[in-house]
């Protein structure tokens, strides 16, 4: 598409028809002459020009200028790209967005658009309305445009589709008006008659993004594979699409677990697909969304049904002789064999395998490590649901005191009503209560109870009792042991002592206690009864946060919603009741995606917009290169400058680094004009001239003693400076210095990988250990955290730092006796026969640490004499010296390795150590 | 009053310039290391030059009388004639002179100076006398101070002309010019020389740029003086034609020197003075 160029003053553009005009008259204007004094002038005389043209201006130096005018005529023409063409209408305007989930697709560009509506209707100063049609239906009133702005700004697209249309359409002012309406371009309610009352009070223009909307439907899950499917409008051609699996991994990490393709054919508007994973993968999926969608459509948060359960179902032993049918199991399996994964077996193997309920069906006795275990399993979140029955009747558990696996204390025998050998009927259920899970559940009229052990009437039995018969007998008792609970049935699970189990009540009460999961989308009696708090709450991006601000939600309400879609009440997400979870989706699975159908005669452009771009400044600027290009072009000709020159002036406008570059060049020099000692700037001016009256008295007797002849010491800012020319650095520790940054730590990491040595100094005689808490010491633990610092150890003996010039056993700085800490050696390294030393590191330990405050031992002032005392008398003179001997050991080891321990050496060594 | 201020300030300008000039010409004649000049044959002189008996009629103070002790006959000892020539020396002090392509080079007339005073120096130490034209030649090492005061003044024409008047004849002359003025009044001055006997060297000293012609562009060229004035509309197309006048200057030049016997030489100021120097100390002993 050729973009279009309008002009603001178009008149101006006939200043064009001047430039022939210019030509000529620049075309006969020669660039001025240079004057020269020049005696051989003399031999001059006479010598013609040959080249007559030569006194008119160059053609491209001509076309240079012509371009710079026409650039700069032009430029003052105003020119504008892509300007607005739209006629401009008068009047009331209102501009409407759909805001669901499906403008999420092209939310940026929405905004661009009506902000150029808005700031077209600005400069027309037509009164304006904006609205979301998300938004709770309200009173529409016109006002000035600009005050719309910002509002505008504020709209974010709803998680839910428009649904209240028709209430619009009620409220729309009664004067006339234009409308431009930013439709997602679905099909939703009413929108058919809000389109017809627009139209009825002025001229529509519909503005709809020509990109498809994709919706993903709620996973099922069928015959062990989970089914996705996803729609699609409008149906075109043929497109693959991935879904996103993603959830927690064992580390509790979001990530993506598994991916589908899902393949629209050409004109089809849904696909189909289905993804085989484990269990345990499956039940970690939070998630599925479309790949590269970022709308609350293309997510679908999975719930429940996804999920399929470990239950341990554990019956007394089965030793017992009967029919299958009086088996204590057989219902519970029958229940829960088709959405739950079953385990059978002893006791200890079940807990074994972490299921998340284990059902005890009349066992009464449990041994205490199974308890113990049972317990901790329970703790961590089980569910442990225990059958009565006549073992447990007869049985003396819980009876005089509660049994931590029990939630209540059993009276003796229990209660037999309506029996063959009992007066009374069997005893019918009583309405649920409204704090019990179960609230909500229709009851059926034929559940009765005929037997059934009974609780003792402690006092928090009532808050125990989830379900009760008729009568105020308990039921159904729960307990809450720490994570999880444990849940009694005071009857059996057979139809041994009431028919509960073979009615579906039965099996509505195992779901409503999460211990059986239905695979199909929750029924209203399912959801009702029960407050249902949202967890986790979509917007309309399709990205989920916490549902702070939400409030719980009535299960009848949420049973609607689950049908109908969400609403600005019922937003979708993870809604939790007890220890279920039920997703609530943009789209269900039924949703219908569809194109949205336009009267005829309804005016519909794209979202496309193209911003207005004024060329102006552009075109002047280029006017200006022109001259500028001119200006040196003409000293060119006219033989003022050199080609030379004018290309030097031309490349000058590139900026120069080359300043700084030479400051840092000069300081490398200087460093690496010989050895240079240096010492790492503290921020503390005091303690950095001691670092350098240290190290210049140090260099002193390197100079004196060695072969090493250091040139003054420098001051190293870890921030600025190249650390890779010094060999050696000091770094005394001061309470208040800074922390390196980043880039100082990488380049202090490298120093010290690439050979470097620090020497910290804590200077504190290191009064507490290493690490102590003077502060120094910390400072050191806080610096050093950031390097890249091997395992240390205490200097060993045979560490070659003690002979690498000197014979030195002890280090001592101005403090004597602290502790030297040097690179660890490594863990192999043993002393062989008839050699004096182990065979160390190889190569230079990259850090000494210790607290001697050798700096101010070696420091000197200008006169070569001793700034601080050592010690006191000879002996701090001899310390002194030992300190010196330190220094240039520690500069030897750095500047030569560990050559001294080059078994060159031994017999003399040897010789000398025997004295 | 005033006058005698002004005496001094130009003193004070001259006692700051001339050693500077002196110093720099005395260290390039101390480059040239001298030759005999002797005329190989008896005369007046200082070196030795033979024995021989005595005529009648030699002086008895011309006897050496160690010499004729040694024997019964009487001998006298002769020396080697050594003449002193004189030397005219002529440096074009024009403004043309003046003119120095580069301002890191000097202009051709400190070259020039600095090139005839060294040859002054050199002469004077030989024991010639040396002199500017209109000057008397004189020998001996003061000479150099007038040879210095003399070099001061400076002429206002565009092109200098040689000036002969005053040059002793069969004396040798020097001529240190760029030459580029009207060169037949060169020819007139070394006809005139050659008429009366005087033999010399053509030393013209041209700035590289002269040489080069690194102009280009719309050039208006003056003279020193702006007496003379060219305009080209494109400076480089002229080189080509320019150096072809300069070659033919330097043709007729060399022609000029071959007819009347004298040597001529280019010396170019971008170049080392020595070479000039040398070459120039070798054309005048050549025949002195």
């Amino acid at each position: 598409m050729i973009p279009a160029v309008g002009f603001a003053f178009p008149a101006l553009l006939w200043g064009l028809l001047a430039l022939p005009i210019l030509w000529l008259l620049l075309r006969a204007i020669p660039p001025a002459p240079i004057r020269r004094r020049f005696p051989a002038v003399a031999l001059m005389l006479g010598l013609a020009d040959q080249d007559v043209q030569a006194d008119k201006t160059p053609w491209w130096l001509l076309l240079l200028r012509a371009l710079a005018v026409a650039a700069a005529i032009i430029g003052f023409a105003g020119p504008v790209l892509n300007p607005a063409s739209r006629a401009l209408g008068t009047g009331p305007l209102l501009i409407m967005l759909d805001g669901g989930w499906a403008d999420a697709r092209d939310w940026p560009r929405q905004m661009e658009k009506a902000q150029g509506l808005l700031a077209e209707a600005g400069r027309m100063g037509r009164p304006t309305a904006l609205v979301q049609l998300t938004d709770a239906p309200q009173q529409i009133d016109f006002q000035p445009a600009d005050s719309w702005t910002g509002r505008l700004a504020a709209m974010t697209p709803r998680a839910y589709a428009p649904d209240q249309m028709q209430a619009w359409a009620a409220l729309l002012p009664a004067q006339g008006f234009d409308s431009y309406w930013l439709s997602d371009g679905l099909a939703h309610p009413d929108r058919a008659a809000l389109t017809a009352a627009l139209s009825a009070k002025g001229a529509l223009t519909v503005f709809v993004s020509p990109r498809p909307i994709f919706a993903l439907r709620p996973a099922g899950f069928d015959s062990g594979a989970i089914e996705l499917s996803a729609a699609r409008s409008p149906a075109v051609a043929q497109t693959t699409l991935d879904v996103i699996a993603r959830g927690p991994d064992p580390a509790g990490i979001d990530r993506e677990l598994a991916r589908a393709t899902l393949s629209f054919a050409a004109g089809a508007s849904e696909a189909q697909t289905t993804l085989t994973l484990p269990p345990e993968l499956r039940n970690r999926i939070t998630r599925f969304s479309l790949l590269g969608q970022r709308t609350a459509g293309a997510v679908s948060l999975t719930d429940d049904s996804l999920k399929r359960r470990k239950i341990a179902l554990i019956a007394a032993s089965a030793d017992r002789e009967g029919l299958q049918l009086l088996q204590p199991t057989f219902y519970l399996r029958q229940a829960l064999a088709p959405v739950a994964d079953l385990i059978e077996g002893g006791l200890g193997d079940v807990i074994a395998a972490n299921p998340d309920v284990i059902v005890l069906a009349d066992v009464a006795q449990i041994s205490p490590p199974e308890t113990e275990a049972l317990l901790a399993w329970a703790d961590k979140g089980g569910l442990l649901l225990r059958f009565a029955g006549p073992r447990l009747a007869a049985s003396d558990l819980s009876r005089a005191s509660e049994d931590p696996l029990m939630p209540v204390r059993l009276r003796q025998g229990g209660q037999q009503v309506g029996g063959a050998m009992s007066w009374g009927e069997p005893k019918t259920l009583a309405a649920f209560a409204e704090d019990s899970p179960f609230h909500g559940l229709p009851l059926p009229a034929d559940v009765t109870v005929s037997q059934q052990v009974l609780a003792q009437p402690d006092p928090d039995l009532s808050a125990r009792t989830i379900a009760a018969l008729a009568d105020g007998t308990p039921l159904v008792t729960r307990k809450a042991i720490g994570a999880g609970s444990v849940v009694l049935v005071h009857v059996t699970a057979n139809a041994e002592w009431s028919n509960l189990p073979l009615s579906g009540l039965f099996v509505q009460m195992l779901e409503r206690l999460a211990v059986s999961i239905r695979a199909a989308a929750p029924l209203t009696q399912d959801l009702a009864g029960q407050t249902w708090v949202p967890d986790r709450v979509l917007d309309g991006f399709g990205q989920d946060g916490p549902a702070a601000a939400v409030a719980g939600v009535a299960g009848t309400d949420l049973a609607r919603a689950l049908q109908n879609g969400p609403s600005a009440a019922l937003p979708p997400g993870l809604y939790a009741g007890g220890a279920r979870k039920v997703a609530l989706n943009v789209i269900g699975a039924q949703t219908q995606i569809a194109p949205a159908t336009w009267p005829v005669g309804t005016v519909i452009e794209g979202i496309e917009q193209a911003t207005p771009q004024a060329l102006k400044g552009a075109l002047l600027t280029a006017a200006l290169l022109f001259l500028a290009l001119d200006v040196l072009a003409a000293l060119w000709v006219s033989g003022r400058l050199g080609l030379a020159a004018v290309l030097t002036l031309a490349m000058l406008a590139s900026p120069q680094h080359a300043r700084a570059d030479a400051a840092a060049d000069a300081r490398a020099i200087e460093a690496t004009r010989g050895v240079v000692l240096a010492y790492v700037q503290t921020g503390d001016a005091g303690q950095d001239a001691i670092s350098a009256a240290g190290l210049m008295g140090l260099g002193d007797q390197l100079w004196g003693r060695t072969s090493i002849e250091p040139e003054a010491p420098m001051a190293v800012d870890l921030e600025r400076d190249d650390l890779e020319v010094f060999p050696f650095l000091y770094w005394p520790m001061t309470a208040g210095q800074a922390l390196p940054s980043l880039t100082a730590y990488a380049k202090l990491n490298k120093f010290l990988r690439t050979g470097g040595m620090i020497l910290f100094d804590t200077r504190d005689g290191d009064l507490s250990g290493l690490g102590g808490s003077t502060p120094e010491g910390q400072m050191l633990q806080l610096i050093a955290s950031g390097l890249d610092i091997p395992p240390l150890e205490p200097i060993p003996k045979d560490h070659v730092l003690t002979r690498s010039f000197y014979l030195l056993q002890d280090f001592p700085g101005r403090y004597a006796g602290s502790p030297l800490w040097v690179e660890a050696a490594p863990p192999g390294a043993e002393q062989t026969d008839g050699m004096p030393f182990r065979n160390l590191n190889d190569g230079v330990t990259p850090v000494i640490i210790g607290g001697g405050d050798w700096a101010a031992a070696w420091a000197v002032d200008e006169n070569g004499v001793a700034q601080f005392p050592v010690g006191r008398g000879y002996a701090g003179e001899r310390q002194r010296e030992i300190a010196f001997r330190f220094g240039i050991n520690v500069i030897m080891h750095v500047l030569t390795g560990n050559y001294k321990s080059d078994q060159v050496h031994v017999p003399a060594l040897l010789e000398r150590l025997g004295q | 009053m005033s006058q005698t201020a002004s005496l001094r300030a130009q003193a004070e300008t001259l006692g700051q310039s001339l050693p500077a000039l002196l110093a720099e010409a005395e260290h390039l004649a101390a480059t040239v290391l001298l030759g005999e000049h002797g005329r190989r044959r008896a005369g007046q002189g200082d070196e030795f030059w033979q024995y021989r008996p005595a005529h009648a009629g030699d002086p008895a103070r011309a006897m050496d009388w160690r010499r004729s002790a040694r024997s019964d006959a009487h001998f006298v000892r002769e020396r080697e004639w050594q003449v002193a020539q004189s030397v005219s020396l002529w440096i074009d002090s024009a403004t043309a002179m003046r003119f120095s392509g580069d301002p890191a080079r000097g202009s051709k007339a400190d070259r020039a100076r600095v090139l005839g005073l060294a040859l002054a120096v050199l002469l004077l130490r030989g024991g010639e006398r040396v002199g500017l034209s209109g000057m008397v030649p004189k020998p001996g090492r003061a000479q150099i101070f007038a040879l210095l005061n003399g070099l001061q003044t400076e002429d206002s024409q565009d092109y200098g002309a040689p000036d002969v008047t005053g040059m002793a004849a069969h004396g040798r002359a020097v001529f240190l010019s760029d030459f580029l003025g009207n060169l037949d009044l060169t020819e007139q001055a070394m006809i005139t020389a050659a008429d009366r006997g005087i033999r010399g060297v053509l030393l013209q000293v041209l700035d590289p740029a002269e040489e080069d012609f690194p102009f280009q562009g719309r050039t208006i060229f003056e003279s020193m003086q702006g007496a003379l004035r060219h305009e080209t509309q494109s400076a480089g197309d002229l080189r080509a034609r320019y150096l072809a006048r300069l070659a033919e200057r330097k043709d007729a030049l060399t022609r000029l020197a071959a007819v009347t016997g004298w040597h001529y030489q280019c010396h170019h100021t971008g170049a080392p003075a020595q070479a000039a120097l040398l070459w120039a100390y070798r054309a005048l002993e050549a025949r002195v």
